[in-house]
């Protein structure tokens, strides 16, 4: 790959504010602006602002859009009302997860899809396979931005910024989403996000980005708001203990083996792609599940280690793991046999060749509040 | 970038002094390119090194890293000061975040600080 990385419309912003940048998914993203740890912290205590333009968002619409959707995603959409999201996945037909995405209905014949950045592609490629012979129509939205404003007092920024452009934002239940106007600047904001604490994510158009952002950060400046990298984003995500496609998701793992059984609906499912696969997976139940871990020491495993039992059998591997800055212990998720996927059982994690004890802990490590 | 003249660098990021024993640490290139450190394993005081060998680990949110130790040597010393603030290893890379106190018994490859610099590019 040597194609120039791409930037979203607030690079210029990031380059202002001194950001590390990293490659990410074909993008050039900010990793952090200053310490990675103080704003992870930022989030947990008061607010953080990320880019997170890279997010592949499209657009299905059309008297058919529910229908083709719903030949993709585990769960049912077409009883979503409009202004409500919901946290699905997108599968094969052999029952492997080609992305969780969130989907947003917008009326009765449009829904806002966001994808990880990575898998945009493949989301797109299935759906247009998806549409064909339907009458919908699915379209990547492009030069349009997004911004994760996360933390407890996401609210008290908002207010801060614009008090009576944001008051329909701040009434929003998770999971709803409103067009509000915020310092004159169109959004679509949505009270989701990835980090375990409360948040809205706010959609809005390229051009209008920058000022957006910048206003964010003056206004919530105060409050203790801190631009926010990939860093932040990835550690605060862990310790929610939420699932990372590519690490907790991919094509062994799914809805079942990371706690999500309940997002997959297949009553009068005749349509969806991966209804036998699922079903059959739901009726064997998961041979490993997802777990969170706690390792004894400093040293705790990173993605890859492997994790026997005491007494030396193999039991899985860690998909992700780092300090965690909350707690101040190693942290990790892992996929370990559903045999042994029990909170307080004990494993052995090899650490770049040392044996460290892990122990198996309920999800997530860190509530909000 | 932060480059003092009194003292050799190593293409692994790392620093040590012309003193005896010599200190050892990790440029502030490398620090930031770490991230915030967040724990640091060092080698038990007495260890001997070779040139090159791994000694320890050095540990931010983001990834652990192996240290090389850029001479050979026993160990005289090791910053314990890391184990309540890894942050010096950010702060202050070539003060109070030093790591480790050689007597150096082989030199290593190394070079100064403009050739670090043009290393770096």
């Amino acid at each position: 790959m040597t194609a120039p990385p791409r930037r979203t419309a607030l690079a210029e912003a990031h380059l202002a504010l001194g950001a590390a940048l990293c490659p990410f998914a074909g993008w050039e993203m900010p990793l952090r602006y200053g310490s990675d740890l103080a704003e992870h912290r930022a989030v947990r205590t008061a607010a953080g602002l990320f880019d997170v333009g890279h997010m592949g968002q499209s657009e299905i619409s059309g008297p058919d859009a529910a229908r083709a959707l719903e030949r993709l995603v585990v769960s049912r959409v077409a009883s979503l009302a409009p202004g409500r999201a919901r946290y699905t996945m997108l599968c094969d037909a052999d029952g492997g997860v080609v992305d969780d995405l969130i989907v947003t209905r917008r009326d009765a014949e449009t829904f806002w899809l966001v994808a990880n950045a990575a898998n945009a592609a493949a989301v797109s490629d299935r759906l247009a396979r998806a549409t064909a012979g339907l009458d919908a129509e699915h379209r990547p939205l492009a030069s349009r931005a997004l911004l994760a404003l996360q933390g407890p007092r996401t609210v008290d920024v908002l207010l801060a910024l614009d008090p009576v452009g944001a008051a329909p934002v701040a009434d929003l239940r998770p999971f709803g989403v409103v067009a509000a106007s915020l310092a004159g600047t169109p959004v679509l904001a949505s009270r989701t996000g990835y980090t375990g604490e409360d948040g809205v994510e706010l959609a809005c158009a390229d051009a209008d980005a920058p000022a957006l952002w910048d206003a964010l950060l003056a206004a919530g400046g105060p409050l203790g708001l801190l631009p926010c990298g990939l860093a932040a984003r990835d550690s605060l995500r862990l310790e929610a203990g939420l699932p990372l496609h590519g690490h907790e998701l991919g094509p062994d793992l799914g809805p079942f083996e990371t706690g999500f059984g309940r997002i997959v609906q297949l009553e009068d499912r005749d349509e969806l792609v991966a209804r036998d696969a699922l079903a059959r997976r739901r009726e064997d139940g998961p041979s490993r599940r997802v777990v969170g871990l706690v390792a004894e020491g400093r040293r705790g495993p990173r993605r890859g280690a492997a994790l026997r039992t005491p007494t030396g059998a193999p039991a899985g591997e860690v998909t992700s793991g780092a300090p965690s800055p909350t707690l101040g212990v190693p942290i990790a998720l892992a996929a370990v046999p559903a045999s042994v996927a029990t909170a307080g059982t004990a494993l052995v994690a090899d650490v770049r060749g040392a044996a460290v004890p892990v122990r198996i802990v309920d999800l997530p490590f860190v509530r909000r509040g | 970038m932060d480059l003092p003249d009194d003292r050799r660098y190593t293409a692994e990021h790392e620093w040590i002094d012309a003193g005896d024993p010599a200190t050892v640490g990790i440029t502030a290139h490398a620090a930031d390119q770490l991230g915030d450190v967040v724990f640091v394993a060092l080698p038990e005081v007495g260890r001997t090194l070779t040139t090159g060998e791994a000694f320890g680990e050095i540990e931010s949110t983001k990834s652990v890293s192996d240290l090389y130790a850029p001479a050979a040597g026993e160990v005289v010393a090791v910053n314990t000061a890391l184990e309540a603030d890894p942050g010096a290893v950010n702060a202050d890379p070539y003060g109070t975040g030093w790591l480790v106190r050689i007597r150096v018994t082989e030199p290593g490859p190394t070079m100064d600080a403009a050739g670090y610099r043009a290393l770096l590019g």
